[in-house]
Parts: structure tokens; C-alpha cells; sequence
């Protein structure tokens, strides 16, 4: 068996009670998955049902309370650092322009300064944004603030892509343009994709795999979908084919109790 | 821009009457006798005097001490408390030690030091630097210390993600977030900084702008004391200025 990108087995994550009287919240319980190196998978879930804390433990950035989370067969501690992960809020540093933005990544690596942003430019142009490289970050629009992180992220060429909800601030026209182009450079190179988003078509548009998730807390996966429309895809176009509509159909069958459950959960905090 | 603000050149008119104005009120008052000029002077015999203290140049060497005391006190306090506020902002457990006897420091007027640091610094400059430092750090250090706890901490996972060690990301995120809040605090900083070099030298001094300002009190020459309240007030504006475009150049990252 060919050795996957990523590999959680039984993985449990709370959060520690702000007081003590409180029980830890249990986030996700028992999660097994297995991410192929080049595949791009979406999870999918309810509000509140640990999507982002699996992208969390997959980053390193929290460490789950039991079970293992293997990158290309080795165990993680510490920081993924063959990861790259897009925020869904803004995360570039606001006193760097574009281009020392996504230089950032190199220079901490100690490459020399010219080559730094030798680099960046080239992405900078890959990302439909050669001119706008001197641009402070509030001079630009968000979907160009989104592509920048990108450049930031795929300057360093990181195996693993780790998205939470990235395009989920932008506006519809947007967010299908930056889907068709994320699309383009994945498949120009094919890394892991692991996907967060609530948003159930933007899911199946660009992914292999659509994985649901159960309401939290306690969250886990309870159902998997490969997604075998063919590629390339327009993600605007593809929503209109049959195969998606019975797709889309088959996964909201599984989907619909769980976002009732949770919303009624919610409702009653 | 607003279409009902004024126009540059208009304002900079009705500024200037407006000092013009005052300076008029105060000479009709003074020379009419309203007001008595031997309390409140009056602008022709404040300006001469200043007149002759440049002229004669006379001035310099208290205007330089004074300056220098200032300036010192000034970078210190802020380094200081640039440094200070970064390191006790990302030490949890220190911070926790030592902030009740920080916020007790930050209490105590500090001008009520001024003896002790005459003491251990002697009547030089030293004294008044270090009042001056004493005022200008707690400034700084506060804003800093609860500005390094604000820092975007998706920023922060963004740049570790991006391979950034500890010291790497002081560097680029601690500082430069940081000089946001050490500005906030630099246009305070700057009329304390003057504070505690004046307030030392009318404690104890033979040289500076408190210095002549106590002399000429002493003597009842009330128009003295107006001019070097005057010339202490334009250099302060002045340095206030300097930061104001320093404070444009560091952060014009940020959206006005």
C-alpha cells in the first residue's frame, strides 16, 4: 500500500474548560483518515463540528489528546513543516507589501534577499498580480489579498495544502474565479489538498473526495464520496451538470440531519 | 476629503490670526493696565528678551543642555521600554510576578524622585536624564506590554506556518506590531521628556532652560520666565513634529 499524505488514526482533540467546574469539550472523537499524496479533499460539516480542528492538528498546531496524525508515514510533532495553510481570515503581515509578503517564507529559510524576490515576482505573476508587488495590503481588494497568501503559501512548495474556509469572506464571482484558479495551479502540480468549507458545492466542485462530518461535540466523519466528475472543471459550469445534481443529492441526504442537529444545538446555547 | 473643510491656505490664514490675535489681546491688556505686567509681562519685553538671548547667544548652552537632557531621557525611556514591554509581554510568568509592583511604580508620581536621583546622579545631567527616563518608560513599557498581547495571533500562526522560529518572529510580527503602540505613546512621551529635564533643573542646576527660567523668577522678571516658557514650547513642538513624520514614514503601511 502506497504511503498516504497524511494519516489520522483514531484521533480524539479537546479543549481544555475555561473554569473548573466545566467538563472539557470534546472536539472530534475517534477520527480515522486518510489523505493520498495529489488528492484534494474536502470536509464538509455543520457549524461547530471540529472541521478547523482537524486542519488544526494536521498543521501541528494542536495536539490531539489521543491517537496519531502521520505525515508520509511519520508521526507529527511539532509544526507540519511540510504544510502550507491558508487562514480563512486575513493573515498576511499588514506593515509588508505583496512582494515582502510572499518573499516572507524564503527569507526565513536564508535565501539571499535578490533571489527572495526574484521568486516572489515569478508568483506574484502566476497569481495575476505582477504589477501590484509594491502594493501595501490595504490597497488591495480582498480576492487579491487572498491570492497574495497563496503566493505565500506556494512559494515554499509544501507537499501538503491546508485550506480552512479560505475563499469564504469573498463574494460569489470572486470566489469562483479564485476556485477555478486554485484548481488550475494545483493540477499545474499536484500537491494534498485537505479542503475545510460549509459550503457543500464549492466542496464538490473542486474535490476527489468530499468527507461529512457529524455534528459536534464528539464530531467524526460519517460519510465519504469520491467525487469522480471529470477534470478539468469550471467550478460555475459543473454545478449545472446532472452528475453533480445527483452527487450534490446524495451527500445532503447524509448532511441535512447532521445541520439540523447542530443548528438546534446551537440555538439552545 | 470632506468639501466642507477649509482649504489649506485659509486655515493656515486663520491660524495665524488667531496667534496674532492673542498676541494683541495680551499687549492692549498689559499696556492699558488691565492686566499688571508685572505678573503677566508683556510680549514685546518677552520677545526682546528672547531676541537677546539668541543674539547674544546667550541661550545655547542652557537650550543645549536642556535639549540633550530631553533627547536623552527621551530614546532611553523608549528603548527602555520598547525592550521591557516586548520581553515582559511574551513572559507570562514574570509579567505575573512583577505587574503589581509595575502598576504600583506606574502610580507613584514620579517627580517625587527627583531628589533621590539628584542624590545618586549629582546636580549634572545625569539627574535630570534619569527622571526623565523614569516618566517616559512607563509610558511606552504599558502600551507595549498590553499592545504584545493584542498581536493578530492568525498573523502569528501564519508566520510560524511559515517556517518563522521564536526569535524570527519577534522580528517580524512583535516589533513591527509593536510600533504601532510605542507611537501611540511617543507624543506623550516627548512633553515628559521635557518635564523631567526642567523639573530637575529647578531642582538643583547651574546650566539649562529651568535653570534660567528659575533665575529670572527669582529676580521677579516675570517677561524672562514668560521667554523661556515660549522657547521651551517651540522646541517641544518642533520634536513633536519630528515624530509626527517619523510616525508617518514607520507606519505607512497602515490605512489613513
Amino acid at each position: 500500500m502506497i504511503t498516504p499524505a497524511v494519516s489520522l488514526r483514531d484521533v480524539t482533540c479537546a479543549f481544555q474548560p475555561r473554569t473548573r467546574r466545566d467538563t472539557p469539550y470534546t472536539a472530534v472523537r475517534d477520527v480515522s483518515l486518510a489523505i493520498a499524496d495529489g488528492e484534494f479533499v474536502s470536509i464538509v460539516g455543520p457549524t461547530g463540528c471540529g472541521k478547523s480542528t482537524i486542519l488544526n492538528m494536521i498543521a501541528g498546531l494542536l495536539t490531539p489528546a489521543s491517537g496519531t496524525v502521520s505525515v508520509f508515514g511519520t508521526p507529527l510533532s511539532g509544526l507540519n513543516r511540510q504544510a502550507g495553510y491558508m487562514f480563512q481570515a486575513d493573515a498576511l503581515m499588514p506593515w509588508r507589501n505583496a512582494i515582502q509578503n510572499v518573499m516572507a517564507g524564503l527569507e526565513i529559510r536564508g535565501i539571499p534577499a535578490a533571489e527572495c524576490r526574484r521568486q516572489a515576482q515569478d508568483w506574484l505573476q502566476r497569481v495575476g498580480l505582477r504589477t501590484r508587488g509594491e502594493a501595501w495590503l490595504h490597497q488591495l481588494s480582498g480576492g487579491m489579498r487572498k491570492r497574495v497568501a497563496l503566493a505565500q503559501i506556494l512559494i515554499l512548495e509544501p507537499r501538503i495544502l491546508l485550506m480552512d474556509e479560505p475563499f469564504g469572506a469573498l463574494d460569489v464571482q470572486t470566489r469562483q474565479l479564485m476556485e477555478n484558479e486554485l484548481l488550475a495551479l494545483w493540477s499545474a502540480n499536484r500537491k494534498s489538498v485537505v479542503f475545510i468549507t460549509h459550503d457543500l458545492e464549492e466542496a464538490i466542485s473542486m474535490s476527489d473526495r468530499v468527507v461529512v462530518m457529524s455534528a459536534g461535540p464528539a464530531a467524526r466523519p460519517i460519510g465519504e464520496f469520491v467525487i469522480d466528475l471529470p477534470r478539468p472543471r469550471d467550478v460555475a459550469e459543473v454545478r449545472l451538470t446532472p452528475a453533480f445534481l445527483k452527487i450534490h443529492a446524495a451527500i445532503w441526504d447524509t448532511m441535512r440531519d447532521e445541520v439540523l442537529k447542530g443548528y438546534h444545538q446551537h440555538e439552545r446555547v | 476629503m470632506n468639501a466642507s473643510e477649509p482649504h489649506g491656505f485659509l486655515l493656515n490664514l486663520g491660524r495665524a490670526a488667531m496667534l496674532v490675535g492673542v498676541l494683541l489681546a495680551w499687549h492692549v491688556l498689559t499696556a492699558t493696565g488691565i492686566l499688571p505686567p508685572f505678573f503677566f509681562g508683556t510680549p514685546i519685553k518677552v520677545f526682546y528678551q528672547i531676541w537677546v538671548w539668541f543674539s547674544t547667544g546667550t541661550i545655547w548652552r542652557h537650550l543645549g543642555i536642556t535639549l540633550l537632557e530631553t533627547l536623552l531621557a527621551f530614546f532611553g525611556g523608549t528603548l527602555l521600554g520598547l525592550i521591557l514591554g516586548l520581553w515582559l509581554g511574551l513572559q507570562p510568568t514574570a509579567s505575573a510576578l512583577l505587574s503589581p509592583y509595575l502598576k504600583a511604580f506606574n502610580s507613584m508620581p514620579r517627580l517625587i524622585l527627583a531628589p533621590i536621583f539628584a542624590v545618586w546622579f549629582g546636580l549634572g545631567i545625569w539627574s535630570k536624564v534619569a527622571l526623565g527616563i523614569s516618566i517616559v518608560f512607563f509610558l511606552v513599557f504599558f502600551n507595549v506590554f498590553h499592545g504584545v498581547r493584542e498581536v493578530n495571533p492568525v498573523v502569528l500562526a501564519n508566520t510560524r506556518m511559515i517556517g518563522a522560529n521564536q526569535r524570527q518572529l519577534l522580528r517580524m510580527v512583535y516589533l513591527p506590531s509593536a510600533m504601532t503602540w510605542v507611537f501611540a505613546s511617543l507624543h506623550n512621551a516627548v512633553g515628559m521628556a521635557f518635564v523631567g529635564a526642567v523639573i530637575g533643573e529647578y531642582l538643583g542646576s547651574v546650566k539649562g532652560i529651568g535653570y534660567l527660567i528659575l533665575e529670572a523668577e527669582g529676580i521677579f522678571d516675570i517677561d524672562a520666565v514668560l521667554a523661556g516658557v515660549i522657547v521651551l514650547t517651540i522646541c517641544a513642538y518642533v520634536l513633536d513634529l519630528i515624530v509626527t513624520a517619523a510616525e508617518r514614514h514607520l507606519l505607512r503601511w497602515q490605512a489613513h
